[in-house]
């Protein structure tokens, strides 16, 4: 990390992307082709269901992602961001079936909305700190379904029935199944906004998020604006988690208030503390395990997926606490010493 | 105006429900500083094992009393196994447990009991309408026992030794240990009684709500603005938000927004009270030293 910022070393000292400065250039191009080769490769291995699954684990891990830009980064405990997600998920499909919009123009809007409404939370959020600010996101999640199944908005929302809608064509040149389609888009979307954060976290603003967690008044003596760094570490993250909402809308092709309960949100929280808190990497890592660890979990016990879950949660906070990402970390910290000593 | 009293009196009985789970929050909350999320989940727990020892054939009173002993254990372990662990860690991770906590018991409850909804009985059935029908034999009921806990958790705070070395470890730590008090002891004392008091709210409201493995989560959501609305650190404090959540719920539920949008209400009420007044009605304002 460069010493030109002026922080104290140690305030911003959290953990960093994998492919940090010092990695030669050719690794980090071949880490980058390996990783297109990876995403790509399911369009022939998996069939459609797996596929499908697949899909909705890069969802999540985006919606993951989001989460962790305000938690993980900036320290403000959020219980609450499968509201985001819902508010994605209804944008798009209110655009796509009362309006006939195509679903890339709903991108933008949910973005918008996402972003408007995360940082319309935000403010309440600055003076919320710790407990409080999870408690208040908690109430949000809950009131949620609700909200959408009032007979004020009920006519957009389609009340406890929800909304059906379809996905889009893939393109006349490209070979492919809708299903594999919607699979590319999901994860060339996921890439990109991957890409964005990373680059986010990794610039003055990542540092600046990264010292309002640690040490608020050293970083507002160091001259930065608290309140309007959490606010907008508030807004990026919900448009984040909210353009996931949007593509989970599309892949599921339906919504309905009670696929947005409280649960949502627990499952992203538990997503993130398995993945890696205030890592990239970990919020792929926390979208595979939140798809596919309630699957093996089932398969040791039908009856009690959840318990399961939560004992590994716990688990996890206990031994862990950093995650898959950290557990990595740890390991490839290792392999380099081994290798040069 | 018969309406709006049955209304208010029917919102008593509620925030007496209320009341209870905030004081079970407020106890944890002093005591160590955190929100438990996991507190409807256990008092549904409890319900559940109360519900198992009714229908199989002990007396209510009976099961209720010994209800409350094994919910008072399981507080207590649960501060033991999982939460001294942790003690010092951020609050990222307290609330990481408690979530996980939330899944472990919500998902056990209904592993174990199933999922259906299940009808809880009352002891408390009148042939005669009470006060010209104006209150049901269980409201009655309900709010007499929830002042009596309240009535016996204060004389327990207030006039016993137990109680005062409960209150010095909550207070300042340090200085108990200094003076001889077991604070760990003292700790898991207190999730047992939080525990107990919740679980007596659980029996208490299952009769109205019927019983299944989520039936708390509405009433937690109550508690916890009744617990903010009073001051999360004022016991006497959450006991009235409690109270007045429970009023004002019903009112909001008869009169304006419908019994749709009740959780809304609690949201509302979260928000607003901490925007306006962080530190409740009655709690006291924090200045941290920097």
């Amino acid at each position: 990390m460069s010493s030109a910022t002026g922080l104290p070393e140690g305030v911003a000292a959290a953990p960093l992307p994998v492919a940090e400065a010092g990695t030669p250039a050719w690794q980090r191009w071949l880490l980058v082709a390996g990783g297109i080769i990876l995403a790509l490769a399911p369009l022939w291995v998996l069939e459609s269901f797996h596929l499908f699954q697949l899909t909705m684990a890069v969802i999540m891990a985006l919606a993951v992602l989001g989460l962790n830009i305000v938690t993980g980064y900036n320290g403000q405990i959020s219980l609450g961001h499968g509201a985001f997600f819902a508010v994605g998920a209804y944008c798009t499909a209110i655009l796509m079936s009362h309006f006939d919009w195509s679903f890339w123009w709903t991108l933008p809007v949910s973005a918008a909305v996402c972003a408007t409404v995360g940082f319309g939370i935000g403010f309440p959020a600055l003076r919320l700190a710790g407990h409080y600010l999870a408690l208040t996101t908690f109430a949000l999640a809950v009131a949620v379904p609700q909200l959408l199944k009032h007979k004020a908005v009920e006519d957009w929302t389609g009340g406890v029935q929800g909304l059906f809608l379809v996905k889009p064509d893939p393109p006349a040149f490209l070979p492919v199944t809708p299903d594999q389609w919607i699979y590319l888009v999901v994860v060339s979307i996921a890439a990109v906004l991957f890409f964005l954060t990373w680059n986010l976290i990794r610039g003055r603003i990542g540092r600046a998020l990264m010292a309002t967690r640690d040490h608020p008044t050293a970083a507002e003596a160091m001259g930065m604006d608290i309140a309007s760094l959490k606010t907008k570490a508030f807004a990026v993250s919900a448009l984040v988690t909210g353009i996931a909402g949007s593509l989970s809308a599309v892949a599921i092709e339906f919504v309905a208030p009670d696929s947005f309960t409280i649960f949502v949100s627990i499952t992203l929280f538990v997503g993130m503390v398995a993945g890696g808190v205030a890592s990239i990497l970990g919020s792929l890592f926390g979208g595979l395990f939140v798809l596919f660890v309630p699957n093996i979990a089932e398969s040791i016990s039908k009856a009690a997926p959840g318990v399961i879950y939560g004992i590994i949660l716990i688990g996890l906070l206990f031994v862990m606490p950093d995650g898959f990402a950290g557990l990595l970390r740890r390991l490839t910290a290792r392999l380099r010493r081994g290798g040069t000593s | 105006m018969d309406g709006l009293a049955h209304q208010i009196i029917a919102g008593i009985a509620t925030g007496g429900i209320y009341a209870s789970v905030a004081l079970a929050l407020v106890m944890i909350y002093q005591a160590t500083h955190h929100i438990n999320f996991a507190q409807g989940e256990m008092a549904t727990l409890s319900t559940f094992i109360a519900w198992y020892l009714v229908t199989e054939g002990v007396p209510y009173w009976i099961a209720f009393f010994a209800t409350i002993g094994i919910s008072f254990v399981i507080g207590a372990l649960i501060e033991r196994i999982l939460l001294r662990p942790v003690q010092n860690a951020p609050p990222l991770t307290h609330v990481g447990v408690f979530i996980g906590l939330l899944l472990i018991i919500g998902n056990a409850t209904g592993w174990i009991f199933g999922y259906t909804t299940k009808v809880f009985p009352t002891p408390f059935v009148s042939d005669a309408p009470l006060f010209g029908g104006l209150i049901s034999a269980h409201e009655l009921g309900t709010t007499a026992v929830t002042l009596v806990v309240l009535l016996l958790i204060f004389v327990f705070f207030r006039y016993t030794k137990l109680g005062l070395g409960m209150r010095a470890a909550a207070y300042n730590p340090r200085s108990a240990r200094l003076v001889g008090i077991n604070v760990g002891m003292m700790l898991a004392l207190g999730w047992g009684l939080a525990a107990a008091v919740g679980a007596i709210a659980g029996m208490m409201v299952a009769p109205v709500v019927f019983l299944d493995p989520t039936m708390m989560l509405g009433i937690l959501l109550y508690a916890f603005a009744g617990a903010l609305l009073g001051g999360i650190d004022n016991p006497g404090g959450a006991v009235l938000g409690g109270f007045a959540v429970g009023v004002l719920e019903n009112l909001a539920g008869a009169y304006v927004v419908g019994t749709e949008l009740k959780l809304t209400v609690a949201l509302i009420i979260i928000i607003s009270v901490l925007l306006v007044r962080p530190a409740g009605l009655f709690g006291r304002v924090v200045l941290s030293r920097v």
